[in-house]
């Protein structure tokens, strides 16, 4: 990364978002005290407009994760641009509703950044979630995050798919991340990961007025995990049921460095079976409750440094930014 | 003290899965079915997935909660087209199991839960069986892995509304903290401790050893404390308060800070000193319990041997 300063436009229009999995319940609370005090769904100043919404609302009224299908999977633009017909499901209509407020995605109306808020059964401590290792905007916001914040794991997790292809919530906004809270159990609410919730968005509200303000952020090195692959349970042939636990040394122990012969599951026979790849990895989703059903015991990564520029926001860079989306469009 | 004597246990029920989305229950019981477990030493054993239909679909129910349907009154309500799926289900359970009060009912039910609750492991029963208290003492000499206590639920036998009372004797045995829908290895590993406890008590018993008597030290029920409420809405204001969270069995004083609300405000314990439990149990927001509340009381029990015929 060569010197000077990255010029980025200002983020006007902001969206946090509760209830996407109707279970995790930190988001819900958070974004229902938000609506309470505030009086408006979107309360704006001079510095930034934020938006809060609860995008599920009815997994969060039956307190399940979804009703008929994860919506935070209906994300693509596929999904987004297929047809509604009798028996669409509900998540995927609440998808395109949402595309609607918040996006559309890909275009210039979308909202400058989304910030969506989920909790996970495993031992994560707080989590940025996002499509790519190097948006500035992320990336300086979780460094931000790690500096306010310093009682509390905070970490960088990089899933590498193009937008369009990108199947999660906050790929409608022009930025976005998901913030990742555990470990609580989905349908509980416990204190301190509200706390830590409310915490961390009110510390990226903050960064936002801060950028918008004109404030330089200086660049340097931060570390990201990168996705790698997902490993599945052991499964009976028959049943498909699972026919091992987690191992009791790898539980809890999300990015705490897993090598080849390492205990991975314990069988409930109570034999050890053991990380069978060449490479030593990094383990986060360990046990994540709602993975059983999409084959996925825990996710691997590899650690990577990133560098990251100094930026400053500059006003005016909007319509260039427009002007590169469509002409990326047009190239297509 | 006199020592009773009962007839050897012939045949012990392990059940998992009664509600179906706590899993130690139903894995260590299709475990049991895998390995055909079907006899320990002098008795038979029966492994049964008490909820299939809620254990498919990874729930606590499918209409209504299967654990609250083992009243007399329920268990011979007469069966329409109408009547939940739990309630049939319990009918099954007490002609397999059962029939409650009956000569052929089996002669123990051990019933397995897990919480999302700090309780370590907690063995519960009625308090007008004291198999449980035995099986408890037996245990505490025995686990030293994790806290034990026993939770005592004083009521009579025509009142009995859970699972292990369509036995003779019956127990459960309630492990956490484990998220609903998860297994954890370690949580896991604790119930088969106390299962295999359980049957190594029972082997025990049929062989002819006398169990001492004597004081057992319990948690009986006071009370229960709802959320905070929204009074409109009804939705929880408040979560448990951080010092509260996870201190099962800690006793709790007036004044001791019970929930923060979600607006940062803490909320204070007001009334007698008693020991909290079930604190955050994830099921017990919709029955509008934050946490239970029980007295620390002493019981004493006979000492038992089997009686030799």
């Amino acid at each position: 990364m060569e010197g000077g300063v990255v010029h980025l436009p200002m983020l006007s229009r902001v969206a946090v978002c509760g209830g996407t999995h109707g279970n995790e319940l930190s988001g819900v609370y958070l974004v229902r005290e938000r609506l309470k005090t505030k009086k408006m769904v979107e309360e704006e100043d001079e510095l930034v407009s934020v938006l809060t919404v609860l995008t599920n609302p009815r997994a969060v009224q039956q307190c399940r994760r979804y009703t008929e299908t994860d919506l935070n999977r209906c994300f693509t633009q596929a999904t987004l641009n297929h047809p509604i017909l009798d028996r669409t499901p509900y998540e995927i209509i609440r998808s395109q509703e949402l595309n609607l407020l918040l996006g559309p995605k890909g275009r210039p109306e979308a909202v400058d950044l989304i910030c969506d808020l989920h909790n996970t059964t495993s031992n994560m401590g707080l989590c940025l979630i996002a499509y790519s290792d190097c948006d500035w905007i992320c990336l300086h916001i979780f460094r931000y995050l790690q500096m306010q914040m310093p009682d509390i794991p905070v970490r960088y997790i990089h899933f590498d798919l193009p937008p369009k292809e990108a199947y999660s919530l906050e790929s409608v906004g022009k930025h976005g991340f998901a913030i990742e809270i555990g470990p609580q159990p989905h349908g509980v609410v416990r204190s301190n990961t509200y706390t830590t919730m409310k915490s961390g968005v009110q510390h990226m509200l903050d960064w936002v007025r801060l950028f918008n303000s004109g404030t330089t952020f200086d660049g340097g090195s931060v570390e990201v995990y990168s996705m790698v692959k997902n490993v599945d349970y052991p499964r009976d042939r028959e049943t498909h049921s699972i026919t091992a636990a987690i191992h009791p040394q790898l539980q809890d122990h999300d990015f705490c460095l897993l090598r080849p012969n390492d205990p991975l599951f314990q069988t409930f026979s109570g034999d050890t079976l053991r990380y069978q790849g060449k490479e030593p990895l990094y383990p986060f989703f360990i046990n994540e409750c709602a993975y059983y059903e999409k084959g996925i015991a825990l996710s691997l990564a590899r650690r990577r440094c990133v560098m990251i520029p100094t930026i400053q926001m500059q006003r005016g860079l909007e319509h260039q930014e427009d002007e590169k989306e469509f002409m990326s469009e047009e190239e297509e | 003290m006199e020592c009773v004597s009962l007839p050897p246990f012939s045949r012990v029920a392990i059940c998992g899965g009664t509600h179906g989305n706590e899993m130690s229950g139903v894995y260590m019981v299709r475990e049991m079915q895998k390995q055909k477990v079907d006899k320990f030493g002098s008795f038979s054993i029966t492994a049964v997935i008490s909820n299939p239909r809620a254990v498919e679909a990874c729930k606590r129910y499918i209409d209504t909660d299967l654990n609250r349907c083992f009243t007399r009154a329920l268990l011979s309500a007469p069966i329409t087209d109408g009547t939940p799926y739990e309630l049939r289900r319990a009918q099954e359970l007490n002609a397999q199991l059962g029939p409650k009060g009956s000569h052929e009912a089996m002669d123990l039910v051990c019933d397995l839960h897990n919480t999302t609750a700090n309780t370590g492991l907690c063995l519960i029963s009625y308090s007008f069986d004291w198999i449980g208290l035995h099986l408890y003492k037996y245990m505490q000499k025995k686990i030293t892995s994790a806290p034990i206590r026993f939770f005592l639920l004083d009521m009579p036998f025509s009142e009995a509304y859970s699972q292990e009372s369509l036995g003779k004797h019956g127990v459960s045995i309630e492990v956490g903290p484990q998220p609903h829908g998860v297994v954890r290895a370690d949580i896991f590993n604790l119930m088969k401790e106390a299962v295999d406890q359980t049957l190594e008590w029972v082997q025990s018993f049929n062989s002819g050893t006398t169990f001492e008597g004597g004081d057992v030290e319990v948690y009986t029920l006071e009370k229960s404390i709802d959320y905070p409420r929204n009074p409109e809405t009804h939705e929880i204001t408040a979560a448990i308060h951080p010092q509260l969270q996870d201190n099962d069995f800690s006793l709790l004083r007036p004044g001791d800070p019970i929930f923060m609300s979600f607006a940062g405000e803490t909320i204070n314990y007001e009334g007698k000193e008693l020991h909290p439990f079930f604190v955050n149990e994830c099921a017990y927001y919709e029955k509008k319990i934050a946490f239970h509340l029980a007295r620390k009381i002493t019981v004493n029990i006979p000492s038992l041997s089997v009686k030799m015929d």
